[in-house]
């Protein structure tokens, strides 16, 4: 039997695709150039590219689906980097356990929240999971030391007992791998002035990025999905039609708890450490962004979304001010100097401005996000090339 | 002893005794309209059987069960459903969608987490939907996005819903309240034809009297939060307790 149709068959494909060829694709620019600090094709910002895919795909189940606005996401992020952790410094290395681990305690937690904090809707709710984060956010910061090891965050150690793992007689910290297959590993691929790198953990973060993308697929065309969507336009008549409704909102709340937790746990396989700030309302507040940026309840957006704001957050910052008078250094002295100054004020430290000011434009003229301003433009092309057809038609028959 | 039944309710909401001592008693399988001028408690009445107001005294028992202090989804579940004055029905999703809900609310009203099988998949609730969609005449638009359809579509579409439950009784909160003169005919003649087929208990609230005297088979006139008289239609007609809460109204 099949278990998608043709079409999400395509969209799952093309994300493949794309997450496979990756490095090529986000490494436009030869390395020696200038517009080298442009390419994105760097192991480390690969990760988080595929991480916060997941963690944005999860968190659309919950608000693009149900429509519920949780401000809260980011806890079940820091839980499950957390028990990853914990995982690495009790068990061994291997990422396997740690992942399960961190998906079962996030989806537990998300239990316990969920329960409470859906017992209200709409803004109430999200009032409630922010407030259940921050209280998370504080635990771990002070007085759950123990387990979250506080402000300095918690490491792998060499004293750790690691039971399954083989004696460490190097010397140094031991990496995350996967059977033998370790996370850092990096193949440098030299392509003329190119220079591409492989890197296992990233595939690792893409496989679970398609598993995570696939099972989303699923849901949104489940009758689960269905009914979350009838959740989000119209609880009156879902309850005047005999639903509890109550059940099927926790069911999502814990799903999106768990891929939150999976995303943690990556965050942790990926370098071994979590620290309190992972929890913290601004970490939640960038899950929304992302989600809404990309557009809110469609199937790719969330991923596109989470893929923007990395790229702004680590390529955009690096653009500093010599970097800038590198560039307009051709200009007159004093026009350099202004261009540069006005420049400084969004680039650099200043990427939050850039990329708030982006924010507005896009919710303001693409209230569905970059996933509307796609079809948009697929919309016109498609007009245009018909009214095309039609003029190339009628002309050849002009005699009717 | 009918399928519904109301005894002594009060109802009030600060001091404005909504309901005074209200009873009722609508039997099986007939069309039985509540009529009464406007701030008579007609909603209120009906909002206290499903579940929305819970009286303050009295007793609203329905097919041996009682219906206060239970959720309205439970109330559903025990074969009441409800068309509401201003169409409740799921905007953003398509009609066909719409009519899907229900059949597999049917199913899944203990919550079953079926997150991995398709829509498409489950065929008898296609069928039924579709079924559903032939007989309120809306098989044209099932891939409409239901917010996009007129007001007298979107009452169509959710009777149809209401209706795909099969329910034991059907709660009607003025069902032809802004629609055209054709789209209202068009309306009596589909409740009277459910009613024909499929022999469902109804109480009707309206203010068309056209629409109450061609449907209903027995009428209770509600005024100031008490039913004043409640009798077949012929003798309600010319009732002088009826003409005066009528008139009185008239003359405020």
């Amino acid at each position: 039997m099949k278990t998608i149709s043709k079409a999400d068959m395509r969209t799952l494909f093309f994300v493949a695709i794309i997450a496979l060829f990756a490095p090529l694709i986000l490494n436009p620019f030869p390395t020696e150039s200038g517009w080298a600090q442009f390419n994105a094709g760097y192991p480390d910002l690969m990760q988080r590219f595929a991480i916060y895919g997941i963690l944005a795909i999860g968190f659309n189940i919950l608000f693009g689906l149900t429509g519920y606005l949780s401000f809260g996401h980011a806890a079940f992020l820091g839980v499950g980097s957390y028990s990853a952790v914990w995982m690495f410094k009790l068990l061994s290395m291997n990422i396997i356990p740690a992942l399960i681990l961190s998906v079962i305690v996030a989806g537990l937690f998300s239990l316990l929240i969920g329960f409470i904090s859906l017992r209200r809707s709409g803004i109430y709710f999200s009032i409630l999971t922010l407030a259940f984060a921050q209280m998370s956010f504080a635990l771990a910061y002070s007085v759950l030391t123990p387990l979250t090891n506080g402000e300095t965050g918690l490491q792998i150690t060499l004293n750790d007992p690691r039971i399954f793992a083989a004696e460490n007689i190097s010397g140094n910290l031991p990496v995350t791998s996967l059977f033998g297959l370790e996370m850092r590993d990096t193949w440098t691929m030299q392509l003329g002035a190119w220079d591409f790198q492989f890197n296992i953990g990233y595939y690792i973060c893409a496989i679970f990025l398609l598993l995570a993308f696939y099972i989303s697929i699923r849901i949104f065309r489940s009758p689960f999905g269905m009914m979350l969507r009838a959740i989000k336009t119209n609880q009156t008549r879902l309850n005047f039609t005999g639903i509890n409704t109550r059940p099927y909102t926790l069911a999502a709340f814990v799903i999106s708890g768990m891929y939150a937790g999976l995303a943690g746990g990556l965050m942790a396989s990926m370098d071994p450490l979590a620290g309190a700030e992972r929890m913290q309302w601004t970490a939640s507040g960038e899950i929304v962004l992302m989600t809404i940026l990309g557009g809110t309840g469609t199937l790719l957006g969330p991923v596109m979304g989470a893929g923007f704001i990395k790229y702004f957050e680590n390529i955009f910052s690096k653009i500093n001010d010599t970097v800038l008078h590198g560039w307009f250094s051709w200009m007159p002295d004093g026009l350099e100097n202004v261009i540069v100054w006005i420049l400084h004020l969004f680039t650099g430290k200043g990427w939050h401005l850039t990329l708030g000011i982006m924010f507005m434009m896009i919710v303001i003229f693409l209230p569905g996000g970059l996933m509307e301003g796609i079809s948009r433009i697929g919309k016109w092309w498609k007009h245009r090339n018909a009214k095309n057809n039609n003029t190339s038609h009628t002309s050849s028959t002009p005699a009717e | 002893m009918g399928i519904l039944t109301v005894q002594n309710v009060n109802k009030s909401f600060g001091g404005l005794k909504a309901l005074h001592n209200v009873n009722l008693d609508i039997e099986e399988g007939k069309i039985h309209a509540i009529i009464g001028p406007n701030g008579a408690g007609k909603s209120t009445l009906l909002n206290c059987f499903v579940g929305k107001l819970t009286p303050d005294t009295g007793t609203v028992m329905f097919d041996g069960h009682s219906l206060l202090g239970i959720k309205p989804h439970q109330i559903n579940q025990l074969g009441v459903s409800r068309v509401f004055q201003t169409p409740e029905i799921f905007s953003e999703l398509t009609v066909w969608e719409n009519t899907l809900i229900p059949c597999f609310a049917k199913r899944d009203g203990a919550f079953t987490l079926n997150a991995l099988s398709r829509v498409s998949d489950n065929k008898d609730m296609a069928e039924k939907a579709e079924q559903m969609l032939v007989d309120v005449d809306l098989i044209d638009k099932k891939d409409m996005l239901a917010s996009s359809m007129s007001r007298g579509d979107k009452r169509r579409l959710e009777m149809a819903m209401c209706l795909s439950q099969k329910p034991k009784l059907l709660l009607l909160d003025e069902p032809t309240a802004g629609m055209a003169r054709a789209d209202t005919e068009s309306t009596i003649e589909l409740l009277k034809s459910i009613q024909k087929k499929l022999k469902i208990t109804m109480a009707i609230i309206e203010h068309d009297m056209s629409v109450v005297f061609s449907l209903a088979q027995k009428i209770s006139v509600l005024a100031q939060g008490t039913v004043i008289v409640e009798d077949v239609p012929e003798k309600i007609k010319g009732h002088p307790k009826v003409k005066e809460a009528y008139l009185g109204e008239a003359q405020v």
